[in-house]
């Protein structure tokens, strides 16, 4: 028999009451671990944006294009390290619900603004020298089973191609990954000048354009200087950080913080109160066996220590358990929401969040019983049990 | 100081502060107790046994005057000294046991010597004497709630004897059993006294308990104002 042996019985004497507890803590977890996963993938676009990364788009709204000469004006200005421009393609796969993100990029400077873009040499130099070629992302291949060298059929529900239908056909030249889990490879990128020789709106134009400063510290300043140079002409930009763009995007649906924040933080604090107040009903229960233990000579600092290590075994036993089910459930639900929410994944990011938490949880509900424990007058806990 | 003797108050005080009220329980109270000395305390409800026995077992501090036990001053050390120093030197025996209702009888007596350096063979073999000595081997594997008061204060003296202290504090020991049951009770913290030279301090309303003791000390009004020798 040891402390860990005391700590064990005093936790499973009342068998329902340890179950409800841990239970209880078990749903604070779950809703949690899925609902802040959820949230780092509807919000990975934001989190992954670099950080001296702007993006320029027409000031009247992002659908508006730009002309194409603006292209070569933004690259002159001072700051700038490199920049490309990207045309939306609103493409799909055999039917209109198989929407697909497709681009119609500047290849090559395309690749050295998004470093995150990881592609085999051999791969990179096929599409840069095939114009009818595409790169596709890896889990966007895997949804429908595409494989280098494939042609592939898509679709435009915004464009007319010059034969007159709807349909563009891209070789898929490479495969590429992005350079961390989280990255969206569920997208398809091919060729602007491909794209504009076959399509039937006319070529000068480009959808809007991302670019690199030299240091984020210039990010205010570049796009200041790229909006006022185009001040009072017919296409007006607005330029921005690609992390202050995608937000806002974002929070066209909703503030998720908000919704995430006021989810988890009800959650956690119910539970912390009837946590809190199970462990110290659990702990005045046991005043008298606390004071025989004084008795005997057990030190003030070890019933503290039992006290505090009890609740925080309760935490971690309902917290980790309610981690490993809300994984279960974002993996069930990845392939399901595959579509909607290629990002979705609990990750290590998340876990070690969660594992504060559960710390923080058993901390906080174990300290006032623990500290009740330490101060316990063995003469008056006597008193009171007689 | 004399050699044999284990324990020595010399004018211990002791008050209790109710609200802005203070009540004297001890005044200038002088007590010795020899090596190998069994002790009963009676006196009414009020008079300060427990409190006297709180304080001979360094759960309760006295307001003024000094404790010696076996040479050394034991008053004014801190708690943690004076828990170190109970873990060292004294058993308790309360009225209700006292026992942990989740652990059976062998993790019960066990529990003394998880303060000690012994191994887990020697505590059991330790354990398994204390229990022998009790009558309760058979007993060892049963919880609390599943043997009689009479076998439950059993293990309470098995859980009091197990780390060998110098002295055996017992609180009512008897108070919460029939008299058969208390008699055998008794006969073993008698035996306890005889045969293992343990020094016993009983406190106890029941003069027939008392009456197991070497002598008996009548308090009242936190004066001891009888003392008399039974044996």
């Amino acid at each position: 028999m040891n402390d860990l042996y005391l700590i064990y019985k005093n936790m499973t004497r009342k068998p329902l009451r340890l179950f409800l507890t841990c239970f209880a803590i078990f749903i604070a977890f779950l809703i949690f671990g899925a609902v802040t996963s959820l949230k780092s993938a509807l919000n990975s676009g934001v989190e992954l944006s670099a950080d001296n990364r702007l993006v320029v788009f027409n000031r009247i709204n992002f659908t508006k294009s730009l002309p194409i000469a603006y292209y070569q004006k933004v690259a002159a200005v001072a700051g700038v390290k490199d920049v490309t421009h990207l045309n939306w393609f609103g493409g799909y796969y055999q039917e209109p619900a198989k929407q697909i993100v497709s681009m119609a990029v500047e290849p090559e400077s395309y690749l050295r603004v998004y470093e995150e873009v990881i592609i085999p040499e051999a791969q990179k130099q096929a599409w840069l020298n095939n114009r009818q070629g595409a790169l596709v992302g890896e889990k966007l291949a895997e949804m429908y089973g595409w494989k280098i060298g494939d042609r592939i059929p898509v679709s435009s529900n915004i464009f007319t191609h010059k034969d007159g239908g709807y349909t563009w056909e891209f070789i898929v030249s490479g495969i590429f990954k992005g350079d961390n889990e989280q990255y969206d490879t569920r997208q398809m990128l091919f060729h602007y000048q491909y794209f504009m020789e076959t399509q039937t709106f006319g070529g000068d134009w480009i959808g809007w354009m991302a670019l690199t400063t030299d240091d984020p510290s210039l990010n205010e300043k570049v796009a200041k200087a790229i909006d006022d140079s185009f001040a009072n002409s017919q296409n007006e930009t607005d330029t921005s950080t690609e992390e202050a763009f995608n937000k806002a995007f974002i929070e066209q649906i909703g503030n998720i913080g908000l919704i995430i924040f006021s989810v988890v933080f009800t959650a956690f604090f119910t539970i912390l109160v009837v946590v809190g107040n199970t462990m110290a009903l659990s702990i005045r229960e046991r005043t008298g066996e606390i004071a025989v233990l004084k008795t005997l000579g057990f030190s003030s600092t070890r019933i503290f220590r039992m006290v505090l290590s009890e609740s925080m075994l309760i935490a971690l036993i309902g917290g980790l358990s309610g981690l490993a089910a809300a994984w279960l459930l974002v993996e069930g639900g990845k392939t399901f929401l595959a579509r909607f929410l290629p990002n979705l994944i609990l990750g290590g990011n998340i876990a070690l969040q969660a594992l504060v938490f559960m710390l923080l949880l058993g901390l906080v509900t174990g300290l006032l019983p623990a500290f009740n424990a330490l101060r316990l007058n063995i003469a008056t806990a006597f008193n009171r049990q007689q | 100081m004399s050699e044999d003797v284990l324990f020595q108050l010399t004018n211990v005080r002791k008050s209790f502060v109710k609200g802005k009220e203070k009540i004297p329980i001890f005044d200038n109270l002088d007590m010795g107790i020899a090596q190998g000395d069994f002790v009963a305390i009676m006196g009414p409800s009020g008079s300060g046994k427990t409190t006297l026995l709180n304080m001979l077992g360094g759960v309760d501090q006295p307001s003024g005057g000094e404790i010696w036990f076996d040479g050394a001053r034991i008053d004014a050390l801190s708690e943690s000294a004076l828990t170190r120093w109970r873990a060292e030197n004294i058993g308790f025996i309360f009225q209700f046991y006292n026992l942990m209702p989740m652990l059976n009888a062998q993790r019960n007596v066990e529990l003394p010597l998880l303060l000690t350096k012994l191994s887990k063979i020697r505590r059991r073999k330790n354990v398994e004497t204390a229990l022998a000595l009790v009558g309760l081997s058979d007993r060892a594997k049963h919880m609390p709630g599943e043997m009689s008061g009479g076998q439950q204060q059993r293990v309470a003296i098995a859980r009091a004897i197990v780390s060998d202290p110098k002295l055996i504090l017992c609180d009512e020991p008897t108070g919460d059993l029939d008299r058969g049951t208390a008699d055998e009770i008794l006969e073993m913290l008698q035996l306890l006294n005889r045969d293992h030279g343990k020094t016993i301090v009983m406190v106890t309303h029941d003069p027939a308990a008392a009456k197991y003791a070497k002598r008996t000390l009548h308090l009242d009004k936190g004066q001891f104002v009888q003392r008399e020798v039974v044996a």
